[in-house]
Formats: structure tokens, sequence, C-alpha cells
């Protein structure tokens, strides 16, 4: 089954320097696209590295396939609760932190535990685990994320009342988007993967519609993709100083990505501000470039502007190219591809003089070489007409 | 002179002109705007809490009579937890309308501008980090009775006393209250 992956190492191979465990999170659009399967195979595939790891909690849902992969196992026995007269059995969070194994795995990451325990979520559970130095694989499916709740019942009409805040996705040292198509996923469940046969027709009538797992996939598919965004805005280190180079392995977007062209003058700053906010708006990522002409040294207002827009870029997490290129249509569109940029902006330029007004308008000869992205002319609004504002 | 003569002094003065036309540019030989030739630099420091209308009508009447050029400046505070060159994207988008409203009232007045952000542990020391890297003949801050709200009393002594410029501080007044606001700001930003 295909896989997304955050850019994060693995566990055992980059401990943590604060000595909290490392946190793995299979994430899925629904039950049954093989999230605890997933989880149990990386799990044998630590014993067999040699590794302490045990089953903190495994919810196989009477899954036979998911029961046999569990053989072989430890298993941390679950604790008996009793609530309202009731015994009911719930994670053994003592339990784990005394066995204290290198790796725990822990399954349905949203649910909520029997009041009496020591927290009321588990997730809550999974973070004194990981505080103890114990790494964590865990799953969960996107609807159970709190800032989605909304957007599933609105897509699906089903409202989930277990949720989790996002900051433990974005807590997570790693996510993995475990992704099977509707197609699949629904020929699964017919097959009695799922769920025992009684409940199959009332899970294809109900939440098991093609139309609800397509939106379901697509929501989980991009959270995955922001969350990739996001981790590689986060660890991405500052701004690199002068004239560096793009290198081929500069990584791609996901989503949007656009491209601000600049000269080193005061009124470019505007331009930067202003593709910021586009960013924002789209929430995509801003590269800002600089076609600088190979000969000649800059000036000192060049240098100072220079400075200026270097440190702008940098307070709003842009990141700023110097280039080397008389043909400045050619290195932008080369910069563009190389980047994965899907907007590019530019100002309104000088005045063009001489022979230079025989040539081909730089904005025409960006839409010209690059026919798949578009080409935005900022409007220098601070030289409108305008009356008594406050 | 012959008709000759003055037809081919005419046609001569006529393609002159089209030749200046096609090599000036349109605006002719105006100044560039937005490229400041001034060399009086007025700085007007200001934080994501807003900058008083008295202190940004000053700087501009004082850079209209002098034919200096405004630097508005964005303060932004680093928190402790995070690096110095950490962007700082909430103070930003409280920030970056602030400037643009600033540079779009300051250039509808007809004065250049030259703008700056600075980071920093404090405001003060955003400001100082500023100063090392800039040459400015005047600063402009408003002075408050309210603390948490800028630039603190001990901040403008640290100024007057380590800022090798003019340094104008307003005392603060009644009009205090009415500060630019990034709304003001023409088009989409």
């Amino acid at each position: 089954m295909p896989e997304l992956r955050t850019p994060e190492g693995v566990g055992a191979a980059n401990p943590s320097p604060t000595g909290r465990g490392h946190h793995r999170i299979f994430l899925g659009m629904a039950a049954g696209v093989g999230k605890t399967y997933r989880m149990l195979v990386e799990g044998h595939a630590d014993q067999d590295a040699g590794r302490d790891v045990v089953i903190g909690l495994l919810e196989s849902h009477g899954r036979q396939e998911t029961a046999r992969l569990a053989d072989g196992l430890p298993v941390v026995p679950r604790r008996r609760v009793v609530y309202r007269e009731r015994e009911l059995e719930e994670m053994d969070l003592p339990g784990i932190l005394g066995r204290a194994p290198e790796l725990c795995l822990i399954d349905e990451l949203a649910h909520t535990n029997v009041p009496g325990v020591e927290h009321r979520k588990r997730y809550q559970d999974v973070e004194d685990i990981l505080a103890a130095g114990i790494d964590v694989m865990s799953t969960v499916n996107v609807q159970h994320l709190e800032s989605l709740n909304d957007q599933v019942d609105e897509l699906t009409g089903v409202r989930v009342r277990e949720t989790i805040p996002d900051a433990v996705l974005e807590r997570a040292d790693e996510v993995v988007m475990i992704d099977l198509t509707p197609e699949a996923l629904l020929e699964r469940l017919r097959a009695g993967k799922i769920y025992p046969g009684d409940r199959i027709d009332s899970a294809l009538n109900n939440f098991f519609r093609i139309e609800n797992l397509a939106a379901l996939r697509e929501v989980a598919l991009r959270q995955v993709a922001e969350e990739v965004g996001h981790r590689r805005l986060t660890t991405a280190g500052p701004v690199p100083g002068n004239g560096q180079s793009i290198s081929a392995e500069a990584p791609r977007a996901v989503g949007e990505r656009l491209l601000a062209l600049i000269e080193p003058y005061p009124g470019a700053q505007r331009l930067v501000r202003r593709a910021w906010r586009s960013a924002q708006r789209l929430g995509a990522e801003l590269d800002v470039l600089w076609v600088k002409p190979p000969h000649g040294a800059l000036t000192p207002d060049q240098e100072r502007s220079l400075a200026a827009l270097r440190q702008l870029a940098s307070l709003l997490g842009a990141r700023l190219w110097v280039e080397e290129s008389d043909d400045v249509a050619t290195m932008a569109a080369e910069v563009a591809r190389r980047l994965g940029s899907t907007y590019i902006l530019l100002g309104r330029g000088r005045a063009r003089r001489g022979l230079a007004r025989l040539r081909t308008p730089l904005p025409q000869r960006l839409m010209e070489l690059l026919p798949s992205v578009d080409v935005r002319i900022v409007a220098d609004r601070a030289t409108r007409p305008s009356g008594e504002r406050s | 002179m012959s008709t000759g003569a003055a037809i081919g002094i005419g046609l001569a003065g006529l393609i002159i002109g089209l030749a200046a036309g096609f090599w000036l540019p349109p605006h002719g030989l105006r100044p560039r705007r937005g490229r400041p030739q001034a060399v009086r630099r007025i700085l007007l420091p200001f934080t994501e809490l807003g900058i008083s209308r008295r202190a940004f009508e000053a700087a501009v009447r004082l850079a209209q009579a002098e034919h200096a050029t405004i630097m508005p400046a964005f303060l932004a505070r680093v928190p402790r937890q995070l690096p110095l060159d950490s962007p700082l994207p909430v103070q930003s988008s409280n920030g970056m309308p602030l400037l643009e409203a600033i540079e779009q009232r300051a250039v509808s007045q007809g004065v250049a501008v030259d703008s700056r952000v600075a980071r920093g542990r404090t405001y003060r020391d955003a400001l100082r980090r500023l100063l090392q890297g800039e040459q400015v003949d005047r600063v402009i801050v408003s002075a408050t009775d309210s603390p948490n709200k800028g630039l603190t009393a001990d901040d403008l002594e640290w100024l007057l006393e380590r800022v090798p410029a003019e340094v104008v501080i307003l005392r603060p007044a009644p009009q205090d209250t009415r500060q630019i606001s990034p709304n003001g700001v023409a088009g989409h930003f």
C-alpha cells in the first residue's frame, strides 16, 4: 500500500537529543486502510533489528490478518477498570512505563479512556510514554483531528466524537500516510477484511460510500502534504548569505509556490511584502529571486537595499536567491522550473530606453518560457492617488 | 537660406527629436521615483502594536522640508526559545500591512521611503541591531505613558545616549490614540 512520509528519521537511528521518545503516527482516511497492519510490520522489523518492542494496545477488530501479524510481539496486558459497576479494559500505562521497552505500539490514538485512569485520552498516555524516553508507533484516522472534524462532518455527514488536538500530529516526529484508493478499500470491505459479514451492508450504506472515502482521502493527503511543507519550512536553516546558488537537490514544493523577481532597490520590498501576503493566502511557499548582472559591483545603495531585502525575506520565512546572468527571463525560468514555482510575481519594472524597447518585455518572455506558470505584475499602489485614510 | 536647406534642417530636427524620444524614458528626464537620491534619512521605528499618526506626520513634515527619505522600521521581538533569525509570521501579519500603509501614505505626500525590518530579543535590541548597519540622521519616536506599548522610557533614554543621530521624541498627547491603520492600505494587501 502506498505511503507518504514526513521527512524525519527513524527513532533508533536518530535518538532525540532531549531524551524524549520518537513518535511515528500512521495516518489513514478510514478504518481498514492498513494502519495497524503497517504498524505491526514495522514493529516486527524493529524487533528483528534487535530492539525491545512491545504491543501496548492493539485493536484488531477481529481481523485475522492483523491478529496473525501480532504473533511474536510481546503484549503488555490490558488492565481492568471498573466503571459504573462494569468491568472494562484499558491500556495499562503504568505497566508499559514499568516494562520500559524501547518501542511501544499503540493503536487508536484518539481513544477516550474510561474515567478513573491517569488521563482522559489515550494520546495523553502516549505523551507520558514518550516523555519516559520510549519510542511509540501509533495509529489515527484523519477525521479524528480536531481542526478537520467540522470539515469531515460536512463532507461525510458523520460527526466523530473522539478527537485529538492537531498539535499531537504536529509534535510527532514522523507522520506516515497509509493510502489506499476508495475502490480498493471497498473491495477489502466487501471481502470481509474490515468488518464481520453482518456489518458490511450497513458500512457500505453509511460511512463507506465512495464519495465519502474520496473526500476523506483528499483531506488526509492534504493534511500530510501540509505537514511536509510545514516541516520543510521549520527545519530549513537560516536564509543563506551572499551569492548562493540553488542546488539541483533543492526540495520541490507540494502545491503552490511563488517566486518574486526583484532588484535591489527600495521599491522591491513592497513587491516582496505583497508576494508574501499572496503566499499566505494560498498557503504557499515564497522564494525571492534577484538575477544579478554578471558584471559590475553593487553600489552602496544597492548593497543596503539587498541587505534590507535579505532581512525582510528572512523575517517572512521566504528564501532569497541570487543568481548571476545577463538574461533575466531565461534565468528566472530556469529557477522557477527547479523550485517548482507555480506563480511568478514581478513589479512594473523600469521604463525601457533605446534598443531595449525593441526586445520582448519580461512578462511576455516569462509566459513564453513557462507556459504553465501564472505571471502576475504587482501594481504599484503606493502611487495611486488616495484620499484621507486613517 | 534656400528652401532645400530649410527642409534639410527641418528633417534633421525631426530625426533628432524622434531619436531623443526613442532614447529617453517615457517620463522624460524626471528622476526615478522610488529610488531616492536624498542623503538625509529619518528613521521611524514602530512595532506590531502600531505607530502614532503624530509621529508619522512629524516624520513626513521633516522629510518634506529637508528632502529626506523616511525609513520606517518594523521592529519584531523574537521569543527566547527561537533562534534570532527565525521567521515571525504572526508579528509580520500585523507589521507588514502597517509598513504598507506607512509607505503608501508617505509616497502619496511626495516623500521617498526606504523601509527596514529588524529582529531582536527586545524592541530595543532590534533597534540596536538595525542601527549597527544603518546610518540615519534623525530618529523620530513617540513617547508613551502606557507600558507594553512599544519603546519604553528606558529605551528612549538609551536612544538619546547611544544613537549618533538627532533623536526627536514626541511627548505623549491625547492625539496619540490616532494611529496609522493597516486598514487604510489601498488595494487588497
